[in-house]
Parts: C-alpha cells; sequence; structure tokens
C-alpha cells in the first residue's frame, strides 16, 4: 500500500491558476451545464469531473491543484447561479474530515473510489472514533479488528456518531493489537455501514432527541483493502482526522450579537420588565466577552488568511463553549415563568440543526455539550497549556504499557 | 429597539513597520528600564524616568506618531501609538506616554491656532510634555465636571490626581467653555505629588489659585476632551494587553523553574488549565485592543463601542494577569524585591483609569441600545 505523502494543498500546486483563470472555467462549465436544467446529481459529479469540485485538490480527484482560499469564489459563482448542494452540512463528517484523510493516507485506488460519491452527497460519511470507554483519551479505545486472511474481522462499540443512521461508510479506529502500547496497536479503516453486523441505535439525550447515535459492530468484516494507512499507524491517521475537525473557523466579518449573545440582548430589548440591575450587569458583562470572541476569531481568520496559522482555534472552541451555555442561561433567567417551560422532550431524530430557530430551553440543554464535543474543554486547556505555553505534560503511567494491561 | 449594526473590522493584525517599532521601544526600554531600576525609582522622589523619556521622544519619536507631518508629527497613526503603549505596560515604564497620548489626541482635536499649532509641534518632539488636567477615573461618555473657574484673567481651582502631570509642561484645564493652556511651573499653580498606589504612574493633585493661561475656545471642546478620553481608554487597553503578556510570561516562566513534590510546577493541571484560561483571554484583549486602535486611527464611527469594550475587557484581563501572577509565584511575589507587585499596583490602577470597566459596561449599555 502506498500511502500519498503530499497535504491536500501542497506539491502539484498550480500557480498559473488565478481567481481570474478560475471564474473563466466556471463560467465555461456553467455555460455547458445549465444548472436549472441538468440533474442534481449529474451536475455535481460534472463539477467533479472538471476539477471544480474542492480546486484545491488533485486533478482527477475533483480539483486542479489550485490554491485553497481560491474555493470560496469558486462556490460563491456556482451558488450565484444556482446549482445544486452537495449537502455540505449532512455530510460534514465526509467533507471535513473524510475526504482529507483519504487523500493524505488513502492510495490512488481508494481515493478514485471514495472521493467522487463524497463530495457529490451521494454517500454520507460518519465518524467511529468515540467510545463509551474513551473519550477523551481516545487511544484506550477497545473495539477489536482481528486479521483473518484479506478480511478484518471488527468487534465493539462506538458512541456519539452524528449521521450513523444516513451514512453509507464509516471511519473507524480499532485496536489490532492488544499487546502493544495503547498508540501503537491502532488501525484506520473504512467500514461499509450497510455491511452485517453493524447496528445503529439512535441515542436519547437531555434535549428528549436523539441526534448522535451508538454503533454495534459484531463480526463485521472489513476487506483490508479498505485499510487507511499502515497497520499499528492508526493513530496518526486519526490525529490527521481531528486535525482538519477545527480547521474551519473562517473569513469575512461575522456579525455583531451573532449567536447565543445575540438572542440574549434580543430578549432584553423586547422584555423591558424582565430588567433588573443585577441581570443588567450580567449581560453586559457576556456582551462584551461575545464582542471580544466575535473580534478574537476574526482576527485569527486573518492570521489564516496571512498565512500565519495561530494556535488561538482552542481558545476560541473554549469560549464559545462557555458564552453559548452562559448567555443561554441568563436568557432562561430573563424569560421567567416562560423559562420553566420546555417545548418537547418527545424522541425524534432531528435533521440538521439551526440553534438559532430554537427554544431557549433547548439551547440551554443543547450548549451543555459544547464543552464536551469536538474535545473537552479541559483537553483544549491542556492543548493550550502544552503546545502554546509550552507546559510540561502531566506525569502519566499509559505510555509505555501493554495496552492489554491498562486499568479499565 | 433592534441589534447593532457590524462595522466592518478592518486589519487587527500587526504590519512590519509596526513589528519593527516594537523591536525598537523594546530594545530601548530593557536596556533604559529593567525592572529593577523601575522597582529602584518608586522609593525615590524622582517619580519619572526623564532620561528614557527623552531617548524615547526624540530616538524613536513615539510622542509624535498620531500627528501629522505637517504639524510636526511622524505622520503615523493611534495603531503605531498603541503598539508603543504594549510595549510600555510590558515594561511598566514610568514615562508620560499615557498622558501625552490623551493631550495631544485634545490638541488634534482643537484644531489649529497658533497656541495649539505650536504646543502640539512641541509635543510632538518630545520638546514639551502637556498632560489633561482632569481627574484620572473621569471616562468618555460621562460629562467631565469643570472645578476651575476663570475670573478675569486668572483661573482658580482645584483638580485632583491628574495623571502624568508630575514633570509636565503644560496642563490642559478645563474651563466653562474652553480649554486653559497653563504653564505647569508658572506661578499660581501648585502640584502636589500624591503617594499613588501605582508608583509608576503617580498622580498630581493640582491647585490654580490666580494661575494665567490662555483659553482656547471652542464650540465643542466638550466634546474633544471626551473623544481624548476615548482615544486614551483605546491606548490604554493596549497597555493592558502588554502588561498582562508580561505577567503571563513571567509566571509561565517561574512555574517551569519552580520545583515543589519533585516537580515543576508548570506540570500540575490545576495550574496549567489556569494559565490556558489567561492566555485565551490575553487573545481576546489582543483582538480588542487592536480593533480599538484601528477604530482610533480610521475615524471609525464605531470607536466608542470598540474602546468601551476594549477598556472594559482590558481591565478585567490585565488584573486577573496580574492577580494570577501573584498568586502563582506564592511568597516570593509578596516580596516588594520582586517585580509582580509592579505589575499588580499597575493592573489595579489602569482598571480605574480613564473609566472602571463598570464605567465602560455602562456607556457601552447605552451605545448598543441594552439599557437599563
Amino acid at each position: 500500500m502506498t500511502a500519498t505523502d503530499s497535504p491536500p494543498d501542497a506539491g502539484s500546486l498550480d500557480a498559473t491558476l488565478d481567481a481570474a483563470a478560475l471564474a473563466e472555467r466556471v463560467e465555461q462549465f456553467l455555460a455547458e451545464h445549465d444548472p436549472s436544467t441538468t440533474e442534481p446529481v449529474e451536475f455535481l459529479r460534472a463539477r467533479f469531473a472538471a476539477g471544480l469540485a474542492w480546486v484545491h485538490y488533485p486533478a482527477g480527484l475533483g480539483g486542479l491543484g489550485a490554491e485553497n482560499g481560491l474555493q470560496a469564489a469558486v462556490d460563491a459563482a456556482f451558488e450565484a447561479a444556482g446549482a445544486p448542494e452537495n449537502k455540505p452540512r449532512l455530510n460534514v463528517i465526509g467533507l471535513g474530515m473524510a475526504a482529507p484523510t483519504i487523500l493524505r493516507f488513502g492510495t490512488e485506488e481508494q481515493q478514485q473510489r471514495w472521493l467522487p460519491s463524497l463530495w457529490t452527497g451521494e454517500d454520507i460519511w460518519c465518524q467511529l472514533f468515540s467510545e463509551p470507554g474513551a473519550g477523551s483519551d481516545l487511544a484506550g479505545l477497545a473495539t477489536s479488528a482481528v486479521r483473518d486472511g484479506d478480511e478484518w474481522v471488527v468487534n465493539g462499540q462506538k458512541v456519539w456518531t452524528s449521521m450513523a443512521h444516513h451514512a453509507r461508510w464509516g471511519i473507524l479506529v480499532a485496536r489490532t493489537d492488544p499487546e502493544a502500547p495503547k498508540h501503537r496497536g491502532l488501525t484506520y479503516f473504512v467500514v461499509d455501514m450497510s455491511a452485517p453486523g453493524v447496528e445503529v441505535r439512535g441515542l436519547r439525550q437531555i434535549t428528549g432527541e436523539a441526534e448522535f447515535n451508538e454503533v454495534f459492530m459484531t463480526d463485521v468484516r472489513i476487506p483490508d483493502d479498505q485499510r487507511l494507512g499502515e497497520v499499528g499507524q492508526g493513530w496518526a491517521v486519526a490525529q490527521y482526522t481531528l486535525m482538519n475537525e477545527r480547521v474551519a473557523i473562517g473569513g469575512g466579518t461575522l456579525p455583531r450579537e451573532s449567536g447565543a449573545a445575540g438572542a440574549l440582548a434580543a430578549r432584553w430589548r423586547e422584555h423591558p420588565e424582565a430588567r433588573t440591575p443585577g441581570l443588567h450587569d450580567r449581560m453586559l458583562r457576556l456582551w462584551v466577552q461575545a464582542e471580544a470572541a466575535r473580534l478574537t476569531a476574526e482576527r485569527l481568520g486573518q492570521q489564516q488568511a496571512a498565512g500565519q496559522p495561530g494556535p488561538e482555534g482552542s481558545g476560541v472552541k473554549i469560549t464559545y463553549a462557555r458564552l453559548n451555555q452562559e448567555c443561554s442561561s441568563l436568557e432562561l433567567e430573563l424569560r421567567g415563568e416562560d423559562g420553566l417551560r420546555y417545548p418537547d422532550y418527545t424522541e425524534r431524530r432531528p435533521e440538521v440543526e439551526d440553534y438559532g430557530s430554537r427554544d431557549a430551553g433547548w439551547r440551554y440543554l443543547r450548549f451543555r455539550a459544547n464543552s464536551i464535543e469536538g474535545g473537552t474543554s479541559e483537553i483544549l486547556r491542556n492543548v493550550v497549556a502544552e503546545r502554546v505555553l509550552g507546559l510540561p505534560a502531566e506525569a502519566r503511567a499509559d505510555k509505555d504499557v501493554p495496552w492489554k494491561d491498562l486499568p479499565r | 429597539m433592534s441589534a447593532p449594526a457590524t462595522p466592518e473590522t478592518g486589519d487587527l493584525l500587526y504590519t512590519d513597520v509596526e513589528d519593527d517599532l516594537r523591536a525598537s521601544v523594546r530594545a530601548l526600554v530593557d536596556r533604559q528600564a529593567p525592572w529593577d531600576a523601575v522597582l529602584r525609582r518608586t522609593d525615590t522622589d524622582d517619580a519619572v524616568d526623564t532620561d528614557l523619556w527623552k531617548r524615547l521622544t526624540q530616538e524613536i519619536g513615539v510622542a509624535g506618531l498620531a500627528v501629522p507631518e505637517e504639524r510636526g508629527g511622524a505622520g503615523a497613526s493611534w495603531r503605531e501609538v498603541a503598539v508603543v503603549a504594549e510595549e510600555l505596560g510590558r515594561a511598566v515604564a514610568p514615562v508620560p506616554f499615557l498622558g501625552t497620548a490623551v493631550a495631544t489626541a485634545l490638541l488634534l482635536d482643537l484644531g489649529s491656532s497658533d497656541v495649539t499649532d505650536e504646543l502640539l509641534a512641541a509635543v510632538a518632539a518630545g520638546e514639551r510634555t502637556a498632560a489633561l488636567a482632569v481627574g484620572a477615573t473621569r471616562g468618555a461618555g460621562r460629562p467631565v465636571p469643570v472645578t476651575v473657574e476663570q475670573r478675569g484673567e486668572t483661573l482658580h481651582g482645584t483638580v485632583t490626581a491628574v495623571v502624568d502631570a508630575v514633570t509636565a509642561d503644560v496642563l490642559l484645564v478645563p474651563v466653562d467653555g474652553g480649554v486653559a493652556v497653563v504653564e505647569a511651573g508658572g506661578e499660581g499653580v501648585t502640584r502636589t505629588t500624591a503617594v499613588s498606589l501605582d508608583m509608576t504612574r503617580r498622580l498630581t493633585d493640582l491647585t490654580l489659585d490666580g494661575a494665567r493661561g490662555r483659553v482656547i475656545e471652542g464650540a465643542d471642546v466638550d466634546g474633544g476632551i471626551e473623544r481624548a478620553l476615548r482615544i486614551g481608554a483605546a491606548v490604554l487597553a493596549s497597555e493592558q494587553l502588554g502588561l498582562a503578556e508580561r505577567c503571563l510570561a513571567d509566571t509561565v516562566s517561574y512555574l517551569r523553574e519552580r520545583h515543589q513534590f519533585g516537580r515543576p510546577l508548570a506540570s500540575y493541571q490545576a495550574l496549567k488549565h489556569r494559565l490556558a484560561d489567561l492566555w485565551v483571554a490575553i487573545t481576546q484583549v489582543r483582538a480588542t485592543a487592536r480593533y480599538a486602535a484601528r477604530c482610533a486611527a480610521d475615524g471609525s464611527p464605531d470607536l466608542p463601542v470598540a474602546a468601551a469594550v476594549a477598556a472594559a475587557h482590558g481591565a478585567e484581563v490585565a488584573l486577573l494577569a496580574a492577580e494570577d501572577a501573584l498568586q502563582l509565584h506564592g511568597g516570593i511575589g509578596f516580596t516588594w524585591e520582586h517585580p509582580v507587585h509592579l505589575f499588580l499596583k499597575r493592573a489595579r490602577a489602569d482598571a480605574l483609569v480613564l473609566g472602571s470597566a463598570d464605567h465602560h459596561r455602562s456607556v457601552l449599555a447605552e451605545l448598543v441600545d441594552l439599557p437599563a
């Protein structure tokens, strides 16, 4: 198995492809494929074939080897022309995490097999990482994969899997060597979610609904040609996937009073009868913090655009988690008696969430997860302390011990 | 009753010119005013490092950055002023930079006249120093009471707790309907230097009894004073940024060196998380202070909001940084012979100067339509 060794936007960068050249290609493509008369899937497949899907990907894989920064203008041009979407929110795991990992670690055959239908949204992807016994300590995971000829036999349970009930494919980290220390005994696979032995169950959460899933795998057989990277290299591949999780902070001007602070401020303006000096002070403190967080995110975007990626991303996530929680909590307090009512605890399977349109009580509950999902605030503080401030790691006992001997 | 509009943010990064300016100021300050020299001076009557100030103004030109070239300055902007403030805050340097910034902003706002032109050029060149005779805690957004009255040709009254007036050559004294330009060493002017919480920026109580001055009268003197105080708050936020960064950097180094229970203190998660939170808060102050400086530089209509946010946040974060620095240094940080108390006193004082965080939040409430 030969891994591609270059990240998406390095290597075959085509410097002649500037914004004007791309705009011309988009225009030509749109002239040949009228979005109003072409079937959406046909249109998206053609766009992929033309290299206008993700322009920084290599030619032949939906891109043209152009600069990453040129993508936004291409997307805007397609959107303005009324082109069909490739389910960017439903397939957020596929587009944001699986695809860069396949590009970085997949063989050419694997890339050709998975990337086209991933990008068009024909196949939704999910991520099978967290387990009941392995959250922050992901490398301690217990799902096992045992080799059997040209196949691997997988047994175990994954949890907090978004989109698993829609997904055709999943990216999976499993333990292939329990004798090795925990980081060294892992291997990364792509699993067919329709394979025998894969069972997806909704996981009801504190809001009442089931946004995430548990995935049970019982003797699931994965062909060896669905392995990404070398046997035992799974931790490095998984790290690469997770690194892509928080890459996109986005540039441009974020609106003042967007998000939870905006909902709080709107409530304040609409309900003078709820105002007290104590609540006023708390609200103003949060308003200042939200504005500071907004400007910090913008400054981070400017740094990234200027090619000075900073470690501020972890800080931005810690801040937004806390702000969402505190703003929605104060909003409930402003609501008084209404704050005691809740819209609906019926178990449902929500599609893509639009937080802004949801009731304050729902947001209060949902935002509790913000400081847990995608890296707990405690782990992110460790990241800042160790990688930014250069403070030493705490003494730990699990680095050189075979995984099977660790207390669990 | 609606959400405020979102102004364009502008450039929040540092330009190459700003980086070079920072390096020059830092090199000079590190050489001329290391913390032990700053500390020693606090035990003397010599409140201001006049030699350092001379070099800063005459070799680097820090007093003329925001003044256009045709008026005797360097023709840079408040962005560069803010970068200098970061460096001087980092060193708690005892020089009248903040007071000069406020006085300069007022002189620029008052427009061109014989008096202002000559004084502005002299201030920009570092030949003279001017201070606005307003109590240190007065902030933009609330009226500044006039406490000095004109009786015929002479001025009478007191102004307490004036910043950077100790060595000022000229005092800009608000009077009814104008600003009097008064020679600080002239007859009828008594300056009493107060023992101040922050001995690196000592306050002056000012009494005018028969002092003479040329009064600049203008339609909008009150507005000019308010705008000067606002620009002062924006500059102060950058000082707070530099101060907070210094506190964090010193604490990180100390915790890496200091061993207890057989481990560096820096390896304990309780302490690491505290420092991580502080770092996150400081990245925010960098963004808010840069935005306020950007708004001041470009004359943005969003400056009132930007300055209030930067000042409110900067005050609290700098104070947290200094208080955490003292706590995490343990006993050594409580001794006189350690720099942390210099940072703590500056941070505590800065959180009152040009308006407290509470002042700025209450002003903000009106600006963004979130009434009490």
